[in-house]
């Protein structure tokens, strides 16, 4: 193997992407000048016939989080994805994971890296039809050469771990779609790389199928700590699955942080498009809103991590206009009022449905 | 105003001088890799005269048993085996059954050579637009131009015989194979390459493992179409001295026996609906799992 395994987690695999740029067409390089300059996406389009993916890309992702990338259709998002294991080259750029530059990769250690360092998920699947559940699971350690036995040992247990017991040697027609993806998820997994490529994994399924996968996702991470890049469009998933969310427009990212930074401070009418649905009282932590100081009226206690959906129900049920809020260690970090918390869940709404009132500062 | 009603063609003398020189340099070429031409094909002589020795000594009933087990493990259809059975017991009841082994030695040993050939110059087709655009009218040529024309050079390199026979008919026959394998390959899934590449394939396995299976039925429709080609070839290519059914029939024409000609152009007829149905078939049960069958 490639790289050190300890307990099962492999190490160094940040991504880290510097100044990526992504022209398609016939020339490319020859249009980052002026793309530089701030031609826009449809001056380059509609004038040269150049399509511009991406545009000055800088993320980082820290190891063993989720980082989610969101945007609407013709965003990028594929793109970007496709830039992580090198699908897709890029016009100019960096793409380290794990400190090594993707970019400048030979064919062979390019091999090696796809082979061990990365696992990717589909939108559409894109399992091998003539292949049974089993078969498909072991593809990428076959592709590496691993023993035939040790294949099936290792694919049978991711089989297991995503629920699909039994099905080992069906045909992936003959499977639902949420089954499917499930063999996408083992087939991934079973390639034990630190990182893996998720491009709107879930996004052709039903809803309760979705949040069905999302769960299965968020419970193997609990237990598997890989760095995750999940692409999608639906703001719900984003903030349930991403530790970081970064959010694209026109090949470009025009806000990334915390799903709470995202809902509280979209960063423009874009952004507030995409977040206007939210429930905030669900994605808001009390740390964010509440004021300094012990209250000594409080009676009640509060996580600095709970919602603000839960603060409010607790000072209801104990029928209390105040909180304290606690720390992980039960040290109390400040407090929280009824009408502060409920401010902080409608703001959103009040700021939307007037534009341009007075209600800026 | 001669030259409104003539065609203003080129001058006579030119045109014969033409012809000739490049007749006489073909000949030439001929007389001097004529032997290296013929050590070339020796292998090919080989596989020939062996398949259809073995066809004719081999006691019928063995290998009527054979063609009947072979359609049954490609086709698993009743319908078709039996089909087979009562077509080739016809056949050997009204006395065409050496002359149909002949047929289908050259039609089995043709079709492989087709497929061996074809199926790799379909790959590096697929991989490459600009071979894709050179071949594509070759192709064209060699299906459009008529059997016989391309006999001549044949029979002027090789002479008459069962060699310039396959040739001719590999040459009428390969195109489909061609065209299908490197259709087959270009229409694979855009998103299932992408993940044989993602986990690293290298190009050989991502070939082995995706390409190639996702292109099996296509593939096999070119082949289906390749045996009914090579099949339609046998007739002419009796011409230069192919033995077969198709000797008959050319007989039957030239001396106006109207049931010899009927009857072996019936068993011509009988070959090509075994080989096209059990290929078909055989086809078909490839492709099954990659039919929508939701929750089966
Ligand atoms: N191979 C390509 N050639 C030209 N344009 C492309 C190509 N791939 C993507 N694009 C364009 O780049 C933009 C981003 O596409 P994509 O990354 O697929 O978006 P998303 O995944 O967010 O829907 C789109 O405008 C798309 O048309
Ligand atoms: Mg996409």
């Amino acid at each position: 193997m490639a790289s050190d395994t300890t307990n099962g987690v492999k190490q160094n695999s940040t991504v880290e992407i510097k100044g990526l740029y992504k022209i398609f067409g016939r020339r490319p390089k020859h249009f980052m000048d002026a793309v530089k300059e701030g031609m826009s996406k449809q001056e380059l389009q509609e004038k040269h016939g150049h399509v511009l993916g991406l545009k000055d890309i800088n993320l980082s992702m820290p190891a063993g989080s989720i980082q989610v990338v969101m945007g609407l259709s013709g965003s990028g998002k594929s793109t970007l994805i496709r830039h992580i294991n090198r699908l897709i080259d890029p016009t100019v750029g960096e793409v380290l994971v794990g400190g090594q530059d993707v970019c400048k990769m030979g064919q062979g250690a390019l091999r090696n890296f796809r082979r061990h360092e990365t696992a990717m998920v589909f939108q559409k699947f894109a399992l091998l039809p003539h292949r049974t559940v089993i078969n498909n699971v072991v593809y990428g350690l076959e592709v590496q050469g691993v023993p035939r036995d040790k294949q099936e040992t290792e694919a049978r247990r991711w089989i297991d771990r995503v629920g699909l017991s039994g099905f080992e040697d069906n045909y992936p027609n003959q499977l639902s779609g949420g089954m499917q993806q499930r063999v996408g998820l083992a087939r991934a997994l079973a390639n034990d790389a630190p990182l893996l490529l998720m491009d709107e994994a879930f996004s052709a399924l039903d809803p309760l199928i979705r949040m069905d996968m999302q769960s299965v996702l968020l419970d193997l991470q609990t237990e598997l700590h890989k760095t995750i890049v999940f692409i999608t469009h639906d703001v719900d998933e984003a903030l349930r699955l991403g530790d970081r969310i970064a959010i694209l427009r026109d090949g470009e990212v025009i806000q990334e942080g915390t799903g709470q930074d995202i809902v509280m401070e979209p960063a423009d009418e874009y952004i507030q498009n995409f977040v206007k649905d939210v429930n905030r009282a669900r994605v808001i932590q009390t740390e964010s809103v509440m004021k300094a100081g012990v209250h000594s009226g409080a009676t009640v206690e509060v996580s600095d991590s709970a919602n603000l959906q839960d603060a409010a129900r607790i000072m209801s049920d104990a029928q209390q206009q105040v909180v304290n809020v606690t720390n992980g260690d039960g040290q109390v970090v400040g407090h929280l009022d009824l009408e502060t918390t409920v401010a902080a869940i409608v703001k959103q709404e009040r700021r939307h449905t007037t534009p341009g009132s007075e209600f800026s500062a | 105003m001669e030259w409104l009603t003539e065609f203003p063609a080129m001058d006579k003398t030119a045109l014969r001088a033409l012809k000739k020189g490049i007749d006489g340099g073909f000949r030439a070429w001929t007389r001097e890799h004529g032997d290296t031409v013929e050590a070339f094909f020796e292998p090919i002589k080989q596989m020939l005269i062996w398949s259809e020795k073995f066809l004719l000594n081999t006691p019928w009933p063995i290998i009527l048993g054979g063609i009947v087990l072979i359609a049954w493990l490609a086709s698993r259809s009743w319908k078709i085996t039996l089909m087979t059975l009562i077509t080739m017991v016809l056949i050997g009841y009204f006395d065409m059954w050496d002359n149909t082994m002949r047929t289908i030695s050259i039609m089995v040993v043709s079709t492989f050579v087709s497929i061996i050939l074809g199926i790799p110059i379909g790959i590096a087709m697929s991989k490459s637009d600009k071979l894709q655009s050179l071949i594509t009218p070759v192709l064209d040529v060699m299906q459009t131009m008529p059997g016989f024309v391309y006999l001549i050079p044949v029979v002027m390199l090789l002479g008459i015989g069962k060699v310039p026979g396959l040739l001719a008919v590999v040459i009428y026959a390969i195109p489909p194979i061609i065209r299908l394998t490197n259709l087959g390959i270009r229409m694979v899934d855009k998103e299932v390459l992408e993940a044989a590449d993602a986990f690293g394939s290298s190009p050989w396995q991502r070939l082995k493992n995706v390409q190639i299976p996702l292109a099996m039925p296509t593939i096999m429709a070119g082949i289906n179409q390749t045996i009914m080609m090579a099949l339609a070839l046998v007739v002419i290519a009796s011409m230069i001295g192919v033995k077969g059914l198709g000797q008959p029939v050319l007989q039957a024409i030239a001396n106006q026996y109207f049931t010899l000609g009927m009857f072996n152009g019936l068993a011509i007829v009988g070959v090509a609906i075994i080989f096209d149905r059990v290929s078909q078939a055989y086809g078909k049960r490839l492709q099954s799992h990659s039919e929508v069958v939701h929750g089966k």
